[in-house]
């Protein structure tokens, strides 16, 4: 009992994953930066970012529903840190996983998302509401690939579990090779969730000021921004888990270094799409998704279910 | 206005604008239905400051109009009044005024680079543009003492010399850039992201451009083939080849390929400059009171063309400067561009008139609504409204003007 | 040829790059010669011809007699804007700018600063 309220609250839980998710903004913060020949934030900006945050005064809006305002993000954390118990992280098995943990963590995945809308649409100010309907839109858009790159690599592991999709492919690991396309469109895709360039429309600073975020201060900003890294911890795992599922058979310590490796290659490959593109405008990203994206990872779907067609003979 | 259209306050305080003034936008959705356009937040009453300080004096204060186009207001400024007191400027003054001016240009349009990098999204655009920047600002530092707000000019000339260590710095400097603009040229032009930001955004055809008086790239990128540098030379601009740049994209791409193309024309002109450097004095005394008369001056700043009005009655002071920036004459083609828009182009469009709010608020017209039957309010109106909407709440100025011996009205 | 990512080869290189950022105020940098900086005067060379004080854009100076062809300037930093035209004006070079641009205080007062012949280099006002 005692093991567990541990695991869930220390290692690898709450304060395991806040800590790995100031790590991966620093990373990402401190590499966009080399990239652009300048010097970046000291490691203890996130840290002190958020302590900064958390002391300031809430204002609520008058207009603002503030019951709902009040509770989105504590949604946006929860479930995001819900999400991160079913991902297999070091080892082939995850720290809760049961049959059909894949769906649950994606539909997890797309709560804070929601979480976001219903933030900015309840503050009733222009700003937010424009953001908060680009969030919608947005959403209709990458939800599909990324679900499909995810998808498709379950179908050819013939499994609904994370943990054993992870198994499967460490069995046959040559078969991962053939889920590369779906790599680069998850990758695609996770840019739209998380909301960086070209894809960071609700969040575009030039247009709408801060998007949702308008009219958030103090403590319910510091859990936002708290939402926002786990996510992009929770995705990069998620993305190492389905598409790099290798080493994960070693002891503690060479698995968990290798782990930190994986999630932080992932954010960084991340922070270089950031730095060479410009933000796209909210039809030009639905265009490029249904056009280009989508059919990939429809593609990558065919493949597979055709390799399974032959495995199973 | 339908069920679902709605206002979108941009301005005056904003991210996407750099200085403040008001834009109203009525929405349709992410579709612009309409602009309301208000200015004068920027007015801070220089011409009338003008015509309390002697001529030296406004030199120094018609540099500070603005920030980036500083060189531009100021010798725009004394040419007009050496015209007035018939002052034969030497050469070697003129050449030096206009290697400063072309410098600046190119501050300023690499300027313009990382705003409208910012104002898409790219924000590594506007690191490496306004890392280049720091040589042009080192250059200018060192000719003529200060990165900005460079205090050049003087009535009769310029205030320093350049020495002959300098000069290959300067050429030096010019080189480095060179090259790196031709690397953005490369990146504008086959960058997806940047073309699918920038094309077809903010159209404004060759006829609208001439109705509405656009000038300077904005109008160039047109099809308008107007440069006030070409068009009517004043400073060294008569003695250079250089070529006027215009496009036929009528967008926002449009007026970047022209920007572009104007940063390589300045190098070539910089250039040419200090190869044909002449000797002589670099300032002729100037008389402290300037004969009466009025001159009309014109200079192509780097956003358009910039016209100054000087009018002098014999004494030390002028009696009537006038000012008129080229944003002035743009920011009226902004609503006509943004029409059937979308809200995610107004930052870029905005940007790519290469707004200059500070240049732009010379003089405030206030409408009468306070006593009907007027359109426009005089002084004696104003301040009379005044008086009586304080007394309204019961603070009553009698008593002061009894003490400075104000007549009541 | 249009292609996305054109700026990635650069971005990349950059890596290996020192970062153009001076990480100032733990390295100095170092203003150019005839930079306009925080101005000097030399009490002995002035003659007390206020030419200086009236071509002040901004009424910075102040020239006040505290004997017997003995003058003292009192500059307000605040108002000056470096602009140098004092320096330009005076006939025996008595003012001078430095290539000093530090120049933040905690209060207005003690940005007035005095140069007679006791302080060659400026000290505070008195008042």
């Amino acid at each position: 009992m005692a093991n567990v309220f541990f695991n869930l609250l220390i290692f690898p839980g709450f304060l395991f994953v806040v800590v790995l998710g100031m790590a991966a903004e620093y990373v990402d913060r401190k590499f966009c930066a080399k990239l652009q020949n300048r010097v970046g934030p000291p490691w203890y900006q996130p840290f002190a970012d958020l302590v900064k945050l958390v002391a300031k005064e809430n204002i609520i809006p008058e207009e603002a529903d503030a019951g709902i305002f009040k509770l989105m993000p504590i949604i946006a954390v929860t479930s995001i840190i819900t999400a991160f118990f079913y991902i297999p992280l070091w080892q082939m098995k995850a720290l809760f996983s049961f049959y059909g943990d894949l769906i649950v963590v994606i539909y997890l995945l797309t709560i804070p998302t929601l979480a976001i809308f219903l933030g900015g649409w309840y503050s009733r100010s222009v700003f937010s509401r424009i953001g908060a309907t680009r969030a919608m839109t947005q959403f209709f858009a990458y939800e599909i690939p990324l679900f499909l790159s995810i998808l498709a690599p379950a179908m050819l592991a013939d499994s609904w579990s994370l943990s054993e999709i992870t198994v499967f492919y460490s069995k046959h690991l040559w078969l991962s090779l053939l889920n590369s396309a779906g790599f680069a469109i998850a990758l695609v895709a996770l840019l739209g969730k998380l909301e960086k360039v070209p894809f960071d429309i609700p969040e575009a600073e030039t247009e709408i000021v801060a998007g949702t975020f308008t009219e958030y201060s103090g403590r319910l900003l510091a859990f936002f921004r708290i939402a926002i890294d786990i996510e992009l911890v929770v995705g990069s795992s998620l993305l190492a888990a389905v598409f790099l599922p290798f080493g994960l058979n070693l002891s503690f310590m060479p698995g968990f270094v290798l782990y930190l490796v994986k999630v932080l290659f992932i954010v960084a490959l991340l922070s270089l799409l950031r730095t060479i593109f410009a933000r796209l405008r909210i039809d030009q990203m639905i265009n490029f998704c249904w056009k280009y994206v989508a059919p990939v990872a429809f593609f990558q779907l065919i493949v597979d279910l055709v390799v399974k067609g032959i495995i199973k003979q | 206005m339908g069920r679902y259209d709605f206002k979108v306050p941009v301005g005056p305080q904003h991210p996407a604008l750099k200085e403040p003034e008001s834009f109203l936008l009525t929405m349709h959705g992410e579709k612009i239905a309409g602009m309301t356009v208000r200015l004068g937040y920027n007015h801070r009453g220089i011409e009338k400051a003008c015509e309390a300080q002697t001529y030296i004096r406004d030199v120094y204060l018609i540099e500070r109009v603005c920030g980036i186009c500083s060189h531009s207001h100021a010798t725009c400024f004394v040419q007009a009044v050496e015209e007035i007191a018939a002052l034969e400027v030497p050469k070697r003054a003129i050449y030096i005024r206009t290697l400063i001016a072309e410098l600046e240009r190119i501050h300023s349009h690499l300027l313009w680079l990382g705003v409208a990098g910012h104002e898409i999204g790219f924000d590594t655009l506007l690191m490496y543009t306004w890392r280049d920047r720091e040589v042009v600002m080192d250059v200018l530092a060192m000719l003529t003492g200060n990165r900005v707000n460079y205090g050049m000019n003087t009535i009769g000339g310029v205030r320093r010399d350049i020495t002959a260590e300098q000069i290959p710095q300067v050429l030096k400097a010019v080189d480095t850039l060179e090259e790196r603009t031709k690397y953005y040229i490369q990146v504008a032009t086959e960058e997806t992201t940047i073309i699918k930001r920038l094309s077809g955004v903010g159209m404004l055809s060759y006829d609208d451009a001439v109705k509405l008086g656009a000038v300077g790239p904005t109008a160039r990128a047109s099809g308008v083939d107007r440069d006030t540098r070409r068009d009517d030379p004043y400073a060294a601009y008569g003695e250079l080849t250089f070529k006027v740049i215009t496009d036929k994209h009528c967008d926002v791409y449009g007026r970047t390929v022209v920007r572009l193309g104007e940063l390589m024309e300045s190098y070539k002109m910089i250039r040419q400059l200090l190869a044909n450097l002449p000797d002589g004095p670099v300032t002729v005394k100037a008389p402290r009171k300037i004969p009466a008369g009025e001159a009309f001056s014109r200079y192509e700043a780097p956003r358009g063309e910039d016209v100054h009005y000087v009018k002098a009655n014999g004494t030390d002071k002028p009696e009537r400067v006038k000012v008129r920036a080229p944003t002035l004459a743009n920011v009226q083609v902004v609503a006509h561009m943004l029409k059937d828009g979308y809200l995610a182009d107004m930052p870029i469009v905005v940007a790519a008139i290469d707004p200059c709010f500070s240049c732009t608020d010379r003089m405030v017209s206030v409408e009468d609504d306070y006593h009907s039957g007027k359109n426009i309010m005089t002084w004696p109106a104003l301040r009379s409204a005044g008086i009586d909407w304080y007394r309204k709440r019961g603070i009553d100025f009698s008593d002061l003007n009894r003490r400075l011996r104000v007549p009541e009205n | 040829m249009i292609k996305p990512g054109k700026m990635m080869i650069q971005v990349l290189q950059s890596l290996f790059k020192k970062p153009a950022t001076t990480l100032y105020p733990f390295v100095k940098t170092e203003m150019p010669d005839k930079f306009r900086g925080k101005l000097k005067y030399y009490p002995e060379r002035c003659i007390g011809c206020m030419l200086c004080v009236k071509d002040c854009p901004s009424d910075a100076i102040v020239i006040k007699k505290i004997g017997e062809k003995k003058f003292q300037a009192e500059i307000n930093l605040a108002r000056c804007i470096s602009c140098g035209q004092c320096v330009d004006s005076c006939p025996k070079k008595a003012l001078e700018s430095t290539k000093e641009f530090e120049l933040a205080k905690l209060s207005r007062e003690q940005l007035k600063v005095v140069f007679s012949e006791e302080s060659c280099s400026g000290s505070e006002a008195k008042t």
